[in-house]
């Protein structure tokens, strides 16, 4: 077994130290009806590293890979180019086999990154300061409204329509248990702006709201100024929560924070991590300085050390739970450390830059594309505005369409039908997403084959 | 700018005494590092992108107009600084990583290799599953792997990390109790507990009661009896626990726990002890999470990313989250919001977009493969082996509070008892960063007085083990002895001890331009 080193001369010998005879000695703690011997049934033994190669690549065949295809899904996850030099450096063994830096004397590389990744954060989100990373966009849209209820006391959550589904389903799944009354509603296929809702949320917030949740570009692709909610939302007490799956999108459009938004949460996957079939992936949060201590999530602090050199550690654990235990802000401990190290990496490879230029790749591609489609008969988009994802509304059920594509091999798009299977209303509806890795070739074929489908 | 491009100034000092100092603050191989933001590379870029086609914008107005403040670095200058950023870590690859509890194992490369395959690492979440047959079926085969290797009866491959699993754990026990009528309201935790344990019951919802230890270290079984009562919920459990002993009256707790209409939930945060010898499913318990990282040598990657699946038993498989593989006649299927209504009509719903760390998966698929059921159990058993002759071999110079109880599992646990006033546990720790170790878990758990936690793990050869333990001793002998250079340890580190107590009065979590830091003053 390659990945012990212990000889059976060492066993003995170290056995004969501790002043037992066998190993079994050591487990005599473990009561007798729970002592499993031989062989567990249905598990092979060990095997070799070609063999296991072998196996898991067989199994990987199976797949079809985005980058074997004409490739347009997104609905909070995007395949975008990244660059070789992240996936090199972050397998570097002092950043990949590295704990969390609870030794800060010998973890200032990781935590110079991590103070260096929450400057970046709270810069594009457009917020004062931000957190070391949290699970996922999900799980931090979640914590969001949770900390919004800590600070204004209340527990009324409104959900935008444009909500990623995924998000409003783990809310709905917490709030179940902690007592948050949440508004939801379905996203409408609303021309010139699908899934906005702007003024039933502008009518619903009231004295006992403690947050209002929005999605910008929302789960259709649509964006919205968010200034005007925000605005209402500080009038009656309330705090905006901003949700952002796409992170490039920050490149060519406004960020929440500067229309207003006091918490702000993302999935920064799209930045330096891969699409993994949906983990890891790495949730971004940002805040007003003076919430920091109600936020979730580690924090690095910059200090000095005993002969006044700067530093950091790990700081404000008084919130954690480690310290607080049951009176933490959150349960989280280990966060999303590995995939905010990628996302800086690509973030100082791109700077503001190589951001603005990549985002408005992203939309002149999504103009095209989304021109093209639009030319097919019977087809038509949706949106008016967007970044690099659209809305197109098909004559036809979408679901059988996608399935038919990929068996043409294209993976042409996320159908609302596998988002919101209960809702007849949506069930036409193609959700297209198009970055700087789709070629003009894809476009067309993924065009040509849709026009066929649909004939 | 007052800051050069090494991010020392020359009051910063950094010279220890007697030596020289360096024009940039560099002691040969120990490079400072400045950072991003302290270039003026506000203009750079290290990407280069095909241009963008001229096109009107339909971006609604709402196109961005201020700066952002993101600097840029060319591809070698960003190499360079992750580079020399990365040499100021400690590493389970540079050597020995005792951290209690955390258990910082061997990350084998295959892993890493077989998590890179496109057909693995590129494809989409919602990419349609007659494309993702392979992933699915990945994901069903580590499924199968935990189900099998604890004796349980379903798993949920969805949460995130450790501190998720409690939560999927628990989430599904409240929805079992509140299924039968019987909403209960407190969630009795021991004393040793990890602070995820609650923390997670506070979270969704639960009071949390400690349950206190034997003089031992093990739950006291008889306080536990006459806690239970029909407000518990459930007793969150770890076994091994975290004084490293096995809970030798596992079965007689959660006996006890299921007459009193309660469950048992099992943080599994160190079944890398007893994988291939005991099955939890054996002793009882109805929800176990377990770390990925820590049982199947996934990387922690310095704060993760995590993957925390849980296994349930019978009475709790029907309540597991959504979305789940399922293994069916014609393929592999995920049964997800749509599906579910049909036979799992009682899941608690979903606790995470898409379908957890896939990528974690992959790494643990070819640990699992790689070491077989055979393999699994001689880990178990090196581990444990490693942990006693750690315990025996230091214990006449530590005190080991329950080292006369007998044989630790995977860690063994010390106190300060024996220290000279003024020393502390904290400055061991620090001693032994002198001599190229990552100390032991400090001041964990909090049943002891200066714990020191360490857990070597089955990787660690004996040679490496005997100088870790020589190093350890020195230290130790140093601190009773009161030698007082250790008070000022480390001396030799990339940073001397770091003031964590300014750091958190006055918290600086950002970088600013040295004249707004200055305003805002």
């Amino acid at each position: 077994m390659r990945y012990l080193p212990l000889t059976d001369a060492d066993r003995r010998e170290m056995l004969s130290v501790i002043g037992v005879s066998s190993i079994d000695d050591l487990f005599g703690d473990v009561p007798e009806g729970a002592r499993f011997t031989g062989p567990i049934a249905g598990l092979p033994a060990h095997a070799s590293e070609i063999a296991v190669e072998r196996q898991l690549s067989a199994l990987a065949r199976k797949n079809l890979a985005a980058g074997d295809a004409p490739f347009f899904l997104g609905c909070g996850a995007y395949k975008h180019h990244v660059p070789a030099s992240v996936d090199h450096l972050i397998q570097r063994g002092e950043f990949l086999t590295a704990y969390t830096p609870y030794q800060p004397e010998i973890a200032q590389g990781t935590l110079q990154v991590l103070f260096e990744f929450q400057t970046q954060v709270a810069r594009l989100l457009g917020c004062d300061v931000a957190n070391a990373s949290m699970y996922d966009g999900s799980t931090a849209c979640w914590e969001a409204i949770g900390m919004a209820r800590r600070i204004t006391r209340r527990t009324r959550a409104i959900l935008s329509a444009g909500l990623h589904p995924h998000y409003v389903s783990v809310a709905r799944t917490m709030a179940r248990f902690t007592g948050d009354v949440l508004d939801t509603a379905v996203p409408e296929l609303t021309d010139g702006a699908p899934g906005g809702d702007m003024a039933r949320l502008l009518g619903a917030i009231d004295g006992e709201t403690s947050c209002v949740v929005v999605q910008n570009p929302n789960i259709l692709g649509h964006v919205a100024d968010l200034s005007e909610l925000a605005a209402r939302c500080h009038e009656k007490g309330a705090l905006l929560i901003a949700v952002v799956t796409e992170p490039v999108s920050l490149g060519a459009i406004r960020s929440p924070g500067e229309m207003g938004a006091d918490i702000v949460v993302g999935e920064g996957q799209s930045i330096g991590v891969g699409l993994q079939f949906g983990g890891p992936y790495v949730g971004l949060f940002a805040t007003r300085e003076k919430y920091v201590r109600q936020m979730p999530g580690r924090l690095c602090g910059e200090t000095v050390d005993a002969s006044g050199k700067r530093g950091f550690v790990l700081t404000l654990s008084t919130r954690e739970q480690h310290i607080r235990r049951e009176k933490a802000t959150s349960n989280i401990c280990t966060n999303s450390g590995l995939c905010a190290l990628a996302f800086s990496i690509h973030m100082t490879l791109l700077g503001e830059k190589g951001l603005r230029d990549l985002a408005a790749l992203n939309h002149a591609q999504a103009v095209i594309a989304a021109e093209r489609l639009g030319k097919i008969p019977r087809v038509s988009i949706v949106n008016s505005a967007f970044f690099n994802e659209f809305t197109l509304r098909l004559p036809t059920e979408a679901r059988p369409v996608v399935r038919a594509l990929v068996d043409r091999g294209i993976l042409g798009g996320v159908s609302l039908g596998r988002l919101y299977p209960d809702e007849a209303a949506l069930t036409n509806g193609l959700v297209v997403a198009v970055t700087e890795t789709s070629t003009v070739e894809d476009l067309e074929t993924f065009a040509s084959a849709l026009e066929e489908e649909l004939a | 700018m007052s800051i050069n491009a090494s991010g020392w100034r020359p009051e910063m000092g950094g010279a220890e005494q007697g030596e020289a100092a360096t024009f940039t603050g560099n002691r040969a191989l120990m490079l400072e590092e400045a950072l991003i933001f302290e270039r003026d590379n506000f203009n750079g870029t290290g990407v280069e992108l095909p241009s963008a086609p001229t096109i009107a914008s339909r971006l609604g107005g709402l196109e961005r107009n201020r700066p952002i403040g993101l600097p840029g670095l060319s591809e070698p200058e960003t190499v360079r600084h992750y580079t020399r950023l990365s040499r100021q870590n400690y590493a389970i690859d540079l050597g020995v990583f005792p951290l209690g509890s955390c258990t910082m194992k061997h990350n084998p490369r295959l892993n890493e290799k077989m998590a890179r395959l496109p057909g693995f690492a590129d494809i989409h979440p919602l990419a349609p599953v007659q494309s993702a047959q392979g992933a699915l079926e990945l994901i069903h085969l580590v499924g199968e792997w935990l189900i099998r290797l604890t004796g349980m009866q379903a798993v949920a491959m969805s949460p995130k990390a450790g501190a998720h699993g409690e939560l999927c754990g628990l989430l599904a026990i409240r929805s079992a109790l509140e299924a039968r009528g019987d909403a209960r309201s407190v969630i009795l935790v021991p004393e040793s507990a990890h602070g995820t344990n609650p923390a997670t019951a506070a979270f969704c919802g639960y009071a949390v009661e400690n349950i206190p230890a034997t003089a031992e270290g093990r739950v006291d079984l008889e306080a536990l009896k006459a806690r239970l009562g029909p407000d518990v919920a459930a007793v969150m459990i770890t076994n091994p626990n975290t004084c490293g002993l096995f809970e030798r009256d596992m079965i007689a707790i959660s006996e006890a726990v299921h007459a009193a209409g309660a469950l048992v939930y099992c943080d599994g945060a160190n079944f890398n002890a007893i994988v291939g010898r005991v099955r939890p499913g054996d002793l009882g318990i109805d929800a176990m999470h377990i770390n990925l990282h820590k049982t199947f040598s996934t990387p922690h990657g310095g704060g993760g990313p995590g993957a925390g699946p849980v296994v349930f038993s019978a009475a709790l498989a029907p309540y597991a989250p959504l979305p789940f593989v399922e293994k069916q006649e014609d393929g592999f299927h995920l049964v997800e919001e749509e599906t579910a209504g049909e036979h799992h009509a009682g899941s608690f719903g979903r606790m995470v977009a898409f379908h957890g760390q896939m990528g974690m998966f992959t790494r643990a698929a070819a640990y699992m493969l790689s070491h077989g059921a055979d393999g699994l159990r001689q880990v178990a058993e090196d581990a444990v082996l490693n942990a006693n002759y750690v315990l025996r071999r230091l214990d006449d110079v530590l005190d080991a509070p329950f080292g006369a109880s007998g044989p630790c599992m995977h860690e063994a646990l010390f106190s300060d008892e024996g220290f000279p006033d003024g020393f502390t546990t904290l400055d061991v720790a620090k001693g032994l960063i002198d001599e190229g170790f990552h100390p032991m878990t400090m001041y964990f758990p909090l049943v002891v007085h200066g714990s020191m936690l360490v857990e070597p793990t089955e990787t660690e050869s004996k040679a490496a083990l005997d100088q870790f333990i020589g190093a350890l001793r020195s230290v130790a002998e140093r601190a009773k002895a009161g030698d007082p250079s250790l008070k000022s340890a480390p001396h030799f580190a990339p940073r001397r001890r770091l003031d964590e107590t300014a750091a958190a009065r006055k918290p600086v979590l950002v970088w600013r331009e040295p004249e707004q830091a200055i305003a805002a003053e």
